[in-house]
This record gives structure tokens, sequence and C-alpha cells, in this order.
């Protein structure tokens, strides 16, 4: 057990430093004694958790469907462009103001951009696993595509939902409201890691998933269908991009599809890596993931918090992610050195 | 004087497996020696020594009397040391000349000099009786031409020593006379030829000297005057061949399987049709590249047949559906162990129950604590080698992760089994053991199908042997008419392409 989580573990600790270093420069530097003035730091302020709950929310949910894709071998360029087509797509059925789009109620419309991204997860999966094209290759043009059909639907402006023909009051609070003190956005992340807890490694489909991440051919030569896995997990990506992405249209109130969910792709591809992914597939667990978001929010939250820089907060983000990948990396390196001797 | 070459003591081991034991070996210039034994008696780990593959882990080896160590390829190639590798290591995207002098290019201006590289090439071409242009594409070439451009290379390094590791395994038999008349030359003007083979008909025509490995340890050596075929044979064995192969089961019963004009992807033009009966092996033989592994991938649905139909108890296999064949107990255990038949980096226990995980499905929630008690019983049952069901299969010997395949199928009740070399790189004990399963299901009733590029193993273990060439199954041999040379007939029959040659 404790070999098993050895990654997660140290990440851990990771995590508890950056908060300690935290929570130790914005501390309470009023207060009477050190004790209250840690736990009265900016950190621990119920303004700074609930902030930082929510992004970490918002963020873990995309973030564990990249994981899937990379889990699977695979990977999805196409998340964050993919998040501003649907935050667009999403304001239009509100409103009605695009001559394509009728205007919805909200819960209708919730349940076609969730139609809509699983039909695209739909197509990246065929293309890639029964096509035969290669991931990048698909997602590369997701990444592009996406964004461009947003902005191209805008005429490249910011789009709001205020106009919308149905009352949105339930939707609100719905989506960026709290439940039990929390954030909606961090409890729907809470459930959705149960699930993907559940599919990953407890089900018959994550052992699948991880065989077909590993050696594609020994899980197709043993009976699996790799081709409707792999569909899965690309579907799964988009899903929960598209939960992720209604978070985020609500959070942000307009969506300006040239910036939307810039580089997301690239913070999930960080967070699962960090979290002990390998990009080679056949690797990672949800508590991993999990913990490779968690640190780079936190990390950025402490940027924000300390004053440091924000430019320089980019340059930290990276060292950190590559120390841990070359962590990894050293392991993998005996691994493989092991495998030649073995095989020669 | 000191010998050419000599190895003294030579040992290696893997981790707690022993590949080699104290070997000596001594090569002289103009010297032939033929290099033999099983698959997994320590020839490759050997020769992968010489070639600085591999580093020994204890003993010399001395050249002209100099210890020297041999760390890399490099190191091996400007000591003079040529290795012909039984897989082709050639680029398909560059002409001969470019393959020969890859990384040694005449350069001027920081470019290739293209007429110098030809100029050199020239001559090495003539050497060996190659009729084809320095700069032709490597495409079209013959196997026996590639293995041609892989010697000129050799020469071009000024070799002194060249390891020509199952050089023939994919030649027609003329280019199989064209090389071993080559190698005589080559020895005659004062090269040292290690050569190894299978073949043991080519070690007695063009070998001086016979040195047998078994196990990792030397067996024995044979003078040019000892060598027989039953000698080298007993060497290698080391006991009976009746000890080695068990007693096939007698009891035949009806058709399970007929296949029926089936072709491949790799070969549409060919086509195969036979039928295996209930207890019956039947082996398949050819070339490397013949068509075996890509026709029993089509049987089983991996590889996608253009026409043909397999049929098993009556009813008809759709093509290119690996599920459908699985639940007619259509099973097979793949060629390449490694790549696809199991998942190295997972455990014993995920391999075993990779394929049969509807047992442990409860809600679609795996029942791991029945999964592990279940393999825990199999591991016992085919006698895995391994501390628990927990290891990783990678880190297992070749024989028991062989032994993980057959046991992860067999629990699987199997009406039609292939075996797709089952034994190759396996030692001699866990061989003998896998030949004891085949043989004990066959008798529960299940069709066999083997195929395989050892010819004592296709004589040993098979009811009837079919032969295959170039995607066609030329002929079925029935006991009365087994021997190697009716195989190799078969094997080459419609050889003899008319070689490429561009000049």
């Amino acid at each position: 057990m404790f070999s098993r989580y050895r990654k997660e573990l140290c990440l851990l600790i990771v995590l508890l430093f950056v908060a300690f270093w935290t929570i130790i420069f914005s501390r309470n530097r009023e207060a009477d004694n050190l004790l209250t003035a840690l736990l009265e730091s900016r950190f621990l302020s119920l303004r700074n958790m609930e902030n930082l709950s929510r992004q970490i929310g918002m963020y873990g949910i995309f973030s564990l469907g990249m994981g899937l894709v990379i889990i699977s071998g695979g990977i999805d360029l196409s998340v964050g462009s993919l998040m501003a087509l649907l935050g667009t797509i999403f304001f239009y059925l509100l409103t009605g103001g695009h001559p394509w789009i009728p205007g919805v109620h909200w819960s209708a419309a919730i349940v076609i951009l969730l139609m809509v991204a699983a039909l695209i997860g739909l197509l990246h999966g065929w293309l890639i696993a029964k096509i035969g094209m290669p991931a990048f290759v698909v997602t590369l043009c997701g990444l592009l595509g996406y964004r461009g059909l947003a902005q191209t639907m805008t005429r490249d402006t910011s789009l709001g939902y205020y106009d919308s023909v149905h009352s949105v009051t339930g939707l609100e609070s719905f989506l960026t409201g709290k439940i039990a003190g929390m954030p909606a956005a961090f409890i729907a992340f809470i459930v959705i890691c149960g699930i993907v807890y559940y599919v990953l490694h407890l089900s018959v489909f994550g052992r699948y998933l991880l065989a077909l991440g590993r050696n594609e051919q020994a899980a197709r030569y043993s009976g699996i269908n790799t081709t409707l896995i792999t569909i899965f997990a690309y579907i799964a990506c988009t899903v929960l991009g598209c939960v992720s992405a209604l978070f985020f249209a609500l959070y942000t109130a307009d969506v300006v599809p040239s910036m939307h969910g810039n580089f997301f792709e690239l913070y999930a591809i960080a967070g699962a890596v960090l979290g002990g992914c390998s990009l080679r597939g056949g690797e990672g667990t949800v508590v991993g993931i999990i913990l490779g978001t968690t640190v780079l929010l936190v990390l950025q939250n402490m940027v924000n918090l300390l004053g440091y820089d924000s430019s320089f907060s980019k340059v930290i983000t990276a060292l950190v992610i590559l120390g841990g990948v070359l962590v990894d990396r050293f392991e993998i390196w005996k691994l493989v050195s092991f495998k030649k001797t073995k095989t020669a | 004087m000191p010998a050419l070459l000599q190895l003294k003591q030579i040992s290696k081991s893997f981790g707690p497996v022993q590949a080699l034991n104290g070997v000596d070996f001594a090569i002289e210039a103009g010297e032939v020696v033929g290099l033999i034994g099983e698959n997994g008696a320590g020839k490759s780990t050997l020769m992968n020594l010489l070639g600085g593959m591999l580093q020994p882990t204890r003993g010399t080896i001395s050249l002209d009397g100099t210890p020297v160590k041999i760390t890399d390829a490099i190191s091996a190639a400007q000591r003079g040391i040529s290795f012909v590798h039984q897989e082709l290591n050639l680029l398909d995207n560059l002409n001969v000349a470019g393959n020969i002098f890859l990384g040694r290019e005449p350069r001027r201006y920081g470019c290739i000099d293209e007429g110098k590289l030809a100029a050199m090439t020239q001559p090495l071409l003539d050497q060996l009786g190659l009729d084809i242009a320095p700069d032709q594409s490597l495409v079209p070439l013959t196997n026996g031409q590639k293995q041609l451009v892989e010697i000129a290379k050799a020469l071009s390094m000024d070799a002194r020593i060249l390891i020509l590791d199952e050089p023939t395994s994919s030649l027609t038999i003329q280019e199989t006379d064209t090389l071993l008349k080559l190698v005589e030359t080559l020895r005659e003007r004062g090269m040292a030829i290690i050569f190894i083979t299978h073949r043991l008909t080519e070690i007695e025509k063009v070998a001086n000297r016979v040195v047998a490995l078994r196990d990792g340890e030397l067996a024995g050596h044979l003078t040019r005057a000892e060598t027989n075929r039953d000698a080298m044979i007993s060497l290698m064995i080391g006991r009976d061949l009746s000890e080695v192969y068990p007693v096939l089961p007698t009891e035949i019963g009806d058709t399970v399987i007929s296949i029926h004009a089936l072709t491949t992807q790799r070969w549409p033009e060919g086509g195969a049709s036979f039928a295996i009966r209930e207890g019956e092996i039947l082996g398949l033989a050819g070339l490397v590249g013949s068509g075996r592994s890509e026709l029993a991938q089509a049987v089983f649905g991996v590889d996608v047949s253009p026409s043909g139909t397999v049929t098993v108890n009556g009813d008809t296999l759709k093509r290119g559906d690996i599920t459908d064949a699985i639940s007619h107990g259509v099973f097979l255990a793949p060629e390449d162990r490694k790549a696809s038949g199991l998942v190295l980096e997972m455990s014993v226990r995920e391999n075993m129950t990779l394929n049969s995980m509807f047992r442990f499905n409860r809600r679609s929630l795996i029942d791991v604590a029945k999964e592990k008690a279940q393999t825990e019983e199999w591991r016992c049952e085919f006698s895995v080698k391994a501390p628990d069901v927990e290891q990783p299969v990678g880190d297992l010997s070749g024989g028991n992760q062989q032994k993980v395949v057959l046991a992860k199928w067999m629990t699987l009740n199997p009406k039609v089994m292939i075996f797709d070399e089952p034994t190759r790189g396996i030692d001699m004990g866990a061989r003998h053991e896998i030949y004891q399963t085949m043989v004990k299901l066959a008798k529960t009733g299940c069709a066999i199908l083997m195929i395989s590029s050892d010819m004592e193993e296709l004589l040993g273990m098979s009811h009837r042997i079919g032969v295959m060439c170039e995607g066609h199954l030329t002929g079925i041999l029935e006991p009365d008419q087994f021997s190697e040379e009716s195989i190799m007939k078969l094997a080459v029959e419609t050889a003899g392409k008319p070689a490429v040659s561009t000049k």
C-alpha cells in the first residue's frame, strides 16, 4: 500500500510544504501569538479557501478526464478550446442569440451541451481508435478548430447570458452556489472523483484501460475491445471538460472565446503528469491527478497571496513540473535498463 | 601463438538467472566455428557479449592474446568484430551504399560525397557477387540480398571476426547455397566466422568445428570428422529425444476446426486449407516470413483476412473478430510474448485474468479477492516460478512468462489452441513442461496448431506437419514422410522469385 502510493505521498509532502510556506508568509502579523497568527493567515481565510476549492473543483474535473485519456496512451489537446466553444454554445442556448441555436431552458441547455460534448468525444475517439489517426493530430485540429469556431460564432466578441429567454435563477444557484458551505464546483469535483476512482481502480473497464495503455496489442490479443475503450476514454474527457466548462462559463459570467479556457489542456496535462500519469500510457491514479492539479493551483494561489511577480509564477510552475517528472524519469530509467538486460 | 579470439570462463547473469556459466571459447583466423544449442542455451547472450551489447559478469575476452573490454557496438567494430543479426538491421529508406556506410559516409564540404560513396561500395558488392547497383533502393531486395548487404557492411569495416546469427532463417535454398559458398570464400581469405544456426545440415556443410552450448554451459566440441546430425543433437539436448518430447496422444477424434482457402492481408494471393481434429497437434513449418504467424492471426481474428472461411464445430467464424473466435474457444498464444502475449508491467494475476474478467466481474466491479485466490491456484497448477501472483510478469524468465500465457488461455477450456513459436527463447526444463502441458491439453480433445521454426520440435511434437511458403500451404506431411529434407523442400516450393537486378 505504502509503496503503491509512493509517488502520491511525495506529492502530498510538496503540497503541504507549499501550503505551510504560504500560511507562514501570509500570517496575520497583528495577532497576539504565533498560533493565531497562522490560523488567521490570509491563506486559511474563508474567502481564500472558498476560492481555492472552487478553482480545484473546476480545474480538477477536466484534469481527471485528461488523466483517463493519458492513461489510455493518448492525449487530448483540444480541452481548452472545446471549453470555449461549449461555453459559447451554452450561452447561445440560453439567449437564443445565434440564428442556428434555439433558446431553451437552462436544464435543457445543460443536457444538450453534454450531448454535444459526448458527440465530439465520440468523433475524437473514432478518428483515433477506429481510423487510426494520431491523437496528437486529431486533437491539435480540435485545439485550433473549436476556438476558431467559437470566435467565428461570436464575431470574436464577448458573450453573456443576461438576456436569456428563460429564467436562470436556478442555474446560478446550481452552478455558482454553495452546498454545505462549499462551492458547487468543489462538491461536483468530489463526486466525480468518486466516480472516476470507481471506474479506474475498481471496475473491469479500468483494468482494461490500464492494460490498453501499457500494451495495446496485448490487450487486443486478450480479446479486449480496445477501440471501444479508447473511444470511451475520449468521451469521458470531453464530457468532463463540458462539466468544467459549465462551471467556468457561469463563474466568468461572460465568455470571451479568444481567451476562455486558454491553455487549460496544458494545465490538465501538467497536473496529470505531475500526479504520476505517464505520457506513454498505462500509468496513473485518481489520487495522483487530484494532488497534481492541487499542487499547481496552490502554487498559483501562493504567488497571488504573497504578491510574488505573477509572471514569475509560470517559471515556478514549470520548475515544479520539470522536477516532478525528472524524479519520475529517474525511476523509469532504472526500469528500462533493467528490462534491457532481461530481453537481450 | 595466442588465438585470434579467446573467451575464458565467461559468465553472465541477469538478476537471479544464470544465462552463461564458465564458458570457454576460442577461434582462429581462417576458421568457421558452428555454434549450436537449443533455444535459450545462451548462444545469443554469448554473441552479444562479443558484439558489445552486453558485458560479462565474470571472465575475460582476449583478442590476439590481449584482454579487451568490448563496451559497445562501436568498440566491437573497431576491434574487427562484426555481427550480422538474425533480424536485419537495415534502413529501408536508404539505398544500399547508404546502409553499408551508415555513420561513416565520406564527406565533401559537409555533404555526403555520393560519388565516392558509390565507388567505395561497388568493390564490396563485387566481392560478394551481389549484382546490384550501390544506389539501389533496399525495398525490392529479397531477404537473401539484404543479408548480403549486411555482410558487405561487415566487410567494409575490415572485420576479422564475423558473427552470423541464423543468417539463413529467411532465405530460400538457392540463397542459402550462395551464402554458404560466400562463407567458404571469406574463410579462405583468413576471416574467422562464428556461424549460428538451427539448420544442422548447414553446419555439416560449412563448419570446421562445432561448439555446443546447453543451458548456459559448454556442452562439448566436435571436430569436423565427428560432426554429424546425431552427435550434434545429443550434444545440444544432452539427453534422449524421447525424454524431451512426451508421447503424443493416440486418440484422434472428429474434426474441430476446418480452414478453407484462408488468406491474410500480408499474402492476399496465398491461401491455406486444412482441418485439425480432436486431440491432434498439427505442426506448421515454413521459413521466417512464410505467412505462418499471419495465418494464425487470421484464424484468431487479429488479422482481417480478405477471403476464406474458418469453421469451428460447424459454426463459421466472423472474419477479423477476436471476440467471436474467443467465444468459440479458439485461442492464440502469440509468437511475441512481450509485445502481444503479455502486459509486462502488470502482475501475474492481472495478466492471467485479462481475457477472463467475466469470471471476477461483480456488477462491473472486480472481485479482487476471488481473482487472487484463483490465480494463486493457477500459478501452482502451471508451476509458474514467481514468489506470488503480484509479481510483474516482466520480472519472470521467458519460460515462466510463457506459462502465464498458457494459464491465461488454457483455463478457459480451449477447443482450438494455436501456439506460435511456443518455446522460442525458453530453456530445456521449461520447454519440457510446456510440451507436457500441450499433450495434456490435446488429451482433453483440444485441436492444436503449433507453429515452429525448430525442426526437432516439429518432428517430435506433431501428428502431422503442414508447411507454408509465401502465404500458401504447400503440403501436409504424414508421420511416415517426416524428415527435415521433406519439410525444407515444401518450405521453398514456390520460391525462386526473380531477384532484383538493376545493373
